[in-house]
């Protein structure tokens, strides 16, 4: 609230006039200006150029005119030069080096002003040849008796560092600077220690702010002098320094603790990082522990009435706070009430906040609150708040029953997104009171057909699994959403498939059909590995050991924690020490998003010392932090136990994962079991290549029951089969430790498979031989294990028909019939890859009738359809055709036109890609031509690799 | 040659249409389109209010405010205290409004000369320099229709060509040699009502912001004493750096020497519940009807605990549901505006007399088909109550030492509504 004349505007003599000028030619016209030899004229073309200079036009061109400007005893005119070269001193560095001669006869200027501006603006020309001229006159100014002179000395003897420390460390310029700290200035006093500030950041092994108990009281004192800029720099620095003990910290604390009424918030704040990291220091039973408790919690809540902005950044650390120190605001939940006016970044941190603090003592206020805010107009802060009102049920448990059903009033309301966070957070509900809400679900299953959203309807499913045995139509309720399974998002896919296990464990008589349709949709139509594997661990389970799979899914699950989403306590305790930085504003260290942020140190809270202890005491030696009490947020990821455990997606488990630790060496067992039968006996452990994610894809033919899923025929017919290429060396012995496998593909009635010989050219026996493909472009994958029945001696070979089908994870390739192989053994895993024909793709049932062959290759684009050569085949009709035949390429029709044969042929892929073929074989030509249409014109090519290979061999 | 770029980097100024119309840099030249980032976010906030105030790109840290319709982007590019940025920038803005008598495009526009020379001198490689009014003003001299013509006759100029004064002082708020006529200062003790009422008229949340504003013309060096009658009140205060904090711990006196002219003395917050007076109720019936499209309004406005003075300066606006098409309202007092395209009704009140409460109310009318709205519209009360502070704040005397003059002395006490809000 300032209160000034209000009526200075209505003058026509303002410096819009300066942008008027904006024509082209308009530099040269300034030129011009600038040279004239009135200095009114000069002056008026200066501005010109600072004008343009506001609004980022460059007029770098115009720096000699300007700098001749500079030689002038007007002030004003000589200031505004400054301003012109300030701007341009940084990028135009060696014309800048031009004007050094006025500069340093500037800087011995009777004027204090012209003597700062010139030693200022020397400080920003970043070239070294600059600095040699610098230094005489800095350490002039630095001693220079007006302060404002020594003050932008200060600045500048931190510019110079940065373009050549060593310099400044020979000149001694640091230790001028460590004087100025106890100058008479309040000014120059903040200078001073902003420019330490900087210089010891950016060289954290100088060792410049060694902070001692001497310069500590020199900063203290220097608190109480300098302006709120510099004492902000200050409190920074304080942050930094460790004291010996509580005595010392107390000391400080109590210098420290009138800044917390200062105007400025950010002094506010950098004050409040200095008190809660010394605060660890101090004992609990201390009073001035609780003096200081009170003291901290109003200028907090003050500079919530700030500007929006200042909130905001003040929310975020106070969010940090209450983490660590609840009982600070534990009394203010008031003032975190949201207002509807607040922007909405600082009503989302507000209703963060709000749930922290929330208690039995406030419950009241904050659901009333909160049910308020569910009403306002903004969806994401509606869904916050919806979701806040769970959180609440599950933090105050006196609560729960109340916050139950004012979620149930929301879902009443139908509003659709309201509806849908509710399920959300009444599944959390459930998870942390078991058996004791569950009448609501009636009212759940009703907005079934409402849940858009993947979270919602997960959590919906998952409550339909959980509670089966209540819900009469659990089955059918479950089947509907197994329609659009490849339609659901992974998260959907996931919970669905352990509810539809659940459900089966618990009715198994009529869910048998159900529970394999999506084991089936889970491990053999979906290409998302987590879901397989999930899939196969179920399978294998329900297989195997269908009571030990009940023990399993249906464990009793650890209720989930008291508060969701807190911050890690070690990442809590970093970012504490980072109070008002732009780590607290993302709640992140800054080592994970400052650029270049050099010397960046882990900071961590002080262990508590007492001064009447000898530091060696054992008892106090690593205390740490109180990391150790805390519960565990969450237990480890990725690793296939956790994920086998943590089935139910959800919020973090509470507890150390080893609560439920008999279920889970039972899951161990089984898993083992599985890998084995998986492995084929061969034993062992397995190691997954790691260029695919999911284990050994045992494609089970659809429709197959659950028991003869691992009864593996490898019936190999002897029938006439398509062409059968001789075996090439795939993997030479050199690059595998002596394993060499040659091999080749065929395909006889129907069934694919990969013919390959190991041969062991090293000296060891090898054993324990698995395979395993990587995703490709039709879904090649083992049908079986690879069985290698025994170990290979040295200089032994093995021969094995390794069985494929075409339903494993499909990705398109390049080249488009690529293999990526890994094999193992007991020596290492090996990768090779190899190229496949296409032919060992052709289907039985490739034949296209007729009419179909006709209307399909019509409505095929001419764009599609590629045309070959094939050279050198003296083979007739008839030949050709038998011989394609045997490789299911299906003449289906063949006509004579002008002496020439005709072949129209088809094939179909494995996945069901139809390719129709015109063959032209003229009777004196050893050339045919192949004319290729299809959908997919990218198998194409490799077509016509087939036909070539066929015909020729 | 490694550039530690600290603190702030350069400062884009963005009127409300997302022009740039002023860049500054105080290291190297960054780049306007590092603002699209900005724009981006600004975009996404649909409302200029809701734009964070803190953005990260991939290279730098852009933090803003919004202030007088002007955003005020700065970069920054390592970890930098963001309040530190922030405060630093209202700070600008404050210089602006000082200097130009308002914080505008235009006024900035217009004054772009002493704005670059103002910018320069409030930071120097980053770090704040002179940020107090008093300074400043003394090494840039604020424009003035008389100087402007004067200068143009004269030749002379508006940079002040000595150091400003108070740099040599350990007072640098305040300049030496001040000299008036006249010798008077002025406190202002504001308050300002925040609450939250809630449907059935109880105080969900209610808080005073006090602050007093002060004008101080004194000539030399006067030293003030000022204290009050029921310090004790005041439990959660900010000061200028002006007072002596200590004096205030031992013995309650606000002691200091005063900056020259206007300023802020202290801001203070009174929360406890039972001192929180409401002074107005409003009794309110607002209801829409499933299927008819409309629905009705009925809001009367009375006194309550106004401590016998008279509530003036009644505003009250409304943010309807985006579901309201128009309003036919009668106002038995003062009159009442509605934006069909905002969907903010406007009451202005005016004065509340006891005898005949305003009362507006009429019809709603919704947009055909559309949902009976589900959310109830918050009232925005605004009022003032002059000659009270409403936490009963009063000063008890203001005592002068260090000068031998008698000073004209005045306190003036006046109470508003802040965010004082009515859930319906």
């Amino acid at each position: 609230m300032r209160r000034g004349p209000c009526c200075w505007l209505e003058t026509t003599m303002t410096d819009s006039k300066y942008f008027t000028t904006t024509k082209k030619g308009e530099i040269f016209e300034l030129k011009a200006e600038l040279n004239s030899d009135k200095k009114e004229k000069k002056k008026e073309a200066v501005k010109k150029v600072i004008a343009s200079m506001t609004v980022g036009k460059d007029v770098s061109a115009l720096f000699p005119d300007v700098v001749n400007c500079m030689q002038t005893d007007n002030l004003e005119l000589k200031k505004l030069v400054y301003l012109y070269l300030m701007n341009y001193a940084k990028s135009q560095p060696d014309m800048a080096i031009m004007a050094v001669n006025t500069f340093v006869k500037d800087c011995e200027d009777p004027n204090p002003l012209i003597r700062a501006l010139a030693v200022r603006t020397m400080g920003c020309i970043r070239v070294d040849k600059i600095t040699e001229y610098l230094c005489e006159p800095l350490r002039k100014c630095l001693k220079d008796e007006d302060p404002y002179v020594r003050k932008t000395a200060a600045v500048c003897v931190a510019k110079l560092h940065d373009i050549n420390a060593q310099l400044v460390e020979d000149q001694g310029f640091l230790d001028t600077l460590k004087d100025l700290i106890s100058d008479s200035n309040p000014m120059v006093v903040a200078n001073a220690v902003a420019a330490l500030s900087e210089i010891a950041e950016s060289h954290p092994s100088s060792n410049l702010l060694d902070l001692n108990p001497q310069s500590i009281n020199k900063l203290l004192t220097a608190l109480n002098e300098c302006t709120e800029w510099g004492q902000i720099f200050i409190l920074d620095c304080l942050a930094n320094y460790m004291p010996k003990d509580d005595r010392e910290a107390q000391s400080i604390c109590e210098r420290v603790t009138p800044r917390l009424s200062h105007a400025n918030s950010a002094v506010v704040l950098s004050a409040v990082k200095v008190l809660m990291k010394f605060m660890e220091m101090l004992s609990k039973d201390l009073d001035y522990y609780g003096t200081l408790l009170k003291k901290l919690a109003p200028p907090l809540v003050t500079l919530l009435s700030a500007e929006p902005e200042l909130q905001y950044v003040a929310l975020r650390n106070i969010n940090l706070i209450v983490q660590k120190r609840p009982e600070i605001l534990k009394h203010e939940m008031k003032v975190f009430f949201v207002k509807y006016n607040d922007p909405i970044y600082v009503k989302l941190e507000k209703l963060d906040i709000m749930i922290r603090l929330a208690s039995q003592a406030n419950i009241a206020q904050v659901l009333a609150e909160l049910k308020e805010y569910a009403t306002e107009v903004d969806v994401d802060f509606v869904r916050k708040a919806v979701r806040a009102i769970g959180r609440c049920a599950i933090k105050v448990e006196q609560s729960a029953e109340r916050c139950v059903s004012t979620l149930l009033d929301l879902i009443q309301t139908k509003v659709n997104y309201v509806v849908q966070e509710a399920i959300v957070v009444i599944k959390d509900i459930f998870r942390k009171y078991p058996n004791k809400y569950e009448s609501v679900i009636a009212t759940l299953c009703e907005n079934l057909d409402s849940l858009d959203e993947p979270e919602a309807r997960a959590a919906m499913i998952w409550i339909v699994g959980e509670y089966a045995e209540r819900i009469d139509n659990a089955d059918e309720l479950l089947e509907s959403f197994l329609e659009g399974f490849h339609d659901e998002s992974t998260q959907v896919q996931l919970q669905l498939l352990t509810a539809i296990v659940k459900l089966f464990l618990k009715k198994p008589t009529e869910t048998q059909e159900l529970v394999q349709q999506v084991l089936s949709l889970a491990t053999q139509d979906s290409d998302n590995p987590d879901l397989r594997d999930r899939g196969y661990i179920y399978w294998r389970l329900l297989s195997t050991d269908p009571v030990a799979a009940k023990e399993v899914v249906l464990a009793e699950k650890p209720l989930i924690s008291e508060e969701t989403d807190l911050i890690e306590p070690t990442l809590l305790d970093e970012l504490i020490c980072y109070i008002g930085t732009l780590a607290s504003v993302y709640h992140k260290p800054p080592s994970a998003f400052v650029e270049g942020s050099r010397g960046v140190t882990h900071k961590s809270l002080l262990p508590r010392t007492g001064s009447n202890e000898s530091v060696e005491s054992p008892d106090t030696a690593p205390s740490g932090g109180p990391a150790a009490d805390q519960p565990s947020v969450i237990p480890t990821q990725g690793d296939l136990l956790g994920d086998l455990l943590n089935l139910d997606l959800g919020p973090p488990v509470s507890g150390p994962p080893m609560a439920t630790a008999p279920v889970q060496m039972g899951a161990v067992d089984l898993l083992g079991g599985g890998l084995d039968i998986l492995m084929g006996g061969t034993g062992g452990s397995f190691t997954p290549a790691p260029n695919t994610a999911a284990p050994t894809n045992v494609g089970a033919p659809l429709g197959t029951g659950l028991g003869d899923l691992f009864d593996l025929t490898g019936g190999v017919g002897t029938l006439s089969g398509s062409y059968v290429a001789p075996k090439t060396v795939w993997l030479p012995a050199m690059k595998a430790k002596g394993l060499e496998i040659s091999g080749t593909f065929s395909r006889q009635v129907g069934s694919i498979s990969m013919d390959l010989v190991l041969t062991n050219k090293a000296l060891q026996v090898m054993s324990d031989f698995a395979i395993q493909f990587n995703r490709n472009s039709f879904g090649l994958a083992p049908a079986a294990p690879l069985q290698v029945h025994a170990p290979l001696a040295p200089n032994q070979s093995v021969e094995i028909s390794l069985p494929l089908n075409t339903v494993g994870s499909v990705m398109k390739m390049d080249p488009l019939n690529n293999l990526q192989v890994a094999v193992k053994n007991n020596i290492d895993v090996f990768y090779f890859s190899t190229l496949y024909p296409l032919h060992i793709l052709f289907v039985e049932d490739g034949k296209m009738e007729r009419q179909m062959f006709l209307a399909t290759w019509k409505d095929i684009p001419n764009e599609n359809e590629t045309q070959f050569q094939i050279k050198d085949c003296s083979l007739n009709a008839d030949a050709v055709s038998s011989k394609l035949q045997g490789s299911n390429i299906f003449t289906v029709a063949k006509r004579n036109v002008e002496g020439q044969d005709m072949l129209y042929q088809s094939l179909k892929l494995t996945n069901g890609i139809w390719v129709l073929a015109e063959l032209r074989i003229q009777p004196s030509n050893p050339n045919l031509t192949l004319s290729l249409k299809c959908r997919a014109p990218e198998v194409s090519q490799y077509i016509y690799q087939a036909y070539e290979t066929i015909l020729k061999n | 040659m490694c550039f530690q770029q600290k603190m702030i980097h350069s400062l884009f100024l963005i009127n409300c249409s997302g022009d740039i119309f002023l860049e500054k840099h105080w290291k190297s030249v960054v780049s306007q389109s590092v603002c699209d980032y900005f724009f981006e976010a600004q975009e996404k906030a649909i409302d200029v209010e809701n734009v964070p105030p803190v953005i990260s790109t991939p290279h730098h840290y852009l933090i803003s405010i919004y202030r007088d319709k002007i955003f005020f982007v700065s970069v920054i590019q390592t970890e930098v205290p963001p309040l530190f940025v922030i405060e630093f920038l209202h700070r600008v803005a404050d210089t602006f409004q000082d200097y130009f008598g308002e914080c505008s495009e235009t006024a900035i526009k217009d004054n772009v000369v002493i704005v670059y020379e103002l910018l320069e001198e409030m930071l120097d490689n980053g770090f704040p320099l002179a940020t107090e009014s008093n300074i400043l003003k003394e090494l840039i001299k604020p424009p003035t229709i008389l100087r402007s013509v004067v200068n143009s006759i004269t030749g002379s100029s508006n940079v002040g060509d000595t150091l400003p004064t108070g740099q040599l002082s350990n007072i640098p708020w305040r300049r030496a040699g001040v000299k008036y006529t006249n010798n008077e200062a002025y406190f202002d003790v504001i308050e300002e009502i925040d609450a939250i009422i809630d449907k059935s008229g109880s105080t969900v949340f209610a808080e005073i912001q006090g602050v007093i504003d002060s004008c101080i013309k004194l000539s030399g060096m006067p030293d003030l004493s000022l204290s009050f009658m029921n310090p004790r009140l005041l439990d959660d205060v900010s000061f200028h750096p002006c007072i002596r904090f200590k004096r205030w711990e031992s013995e309650r006196v606000l002691s200091f020497i005063p900056p020259d002219g206007n300023f802020r003395l202290i801001s203070y917050r009174v929360s406890s519940q039972n001192l929180v007076a409401i002074p107005v109720y409003v009794k309110h019936m607002i209801s829409f009807k499933e299927n008819t499209s409309s629905g009705r309004f009925d809001v009367t406005i009375g006194p309550k605990q106004n401590m016998g003075k008279t509530v003036e300066g009644v505003v009250m606006t409304v943010h309807m549901p985006k579901a309201v098409l128009n309003m036919n309202l009668t106002a038995t007092q003062g009159s009442y505006t509605f934006d069909p395209v905002t969907k903010v009704l406007t009451w202005d009140v005016g004065k509340i007399t006891p005898q005949k409460l305003p009362n507006l109310k009429g019809i709603v009318n919704l947009q055909s088909g559309a949902p009976k709205p589900e959310e109830n519209p918050s009232l925005n009360i605004q009022f003032k109550i002059q000659q009270l502070a409403i936490s009963g704040l009063k000063v008890n005397r203001l005592d002068m030492y260090g000068e031998k003059y008698k000073p004209f002395k005045g306190v003036k006490y006046i109470t508003k509504a802040g965010k004082f809000q009515v859930r319906t």
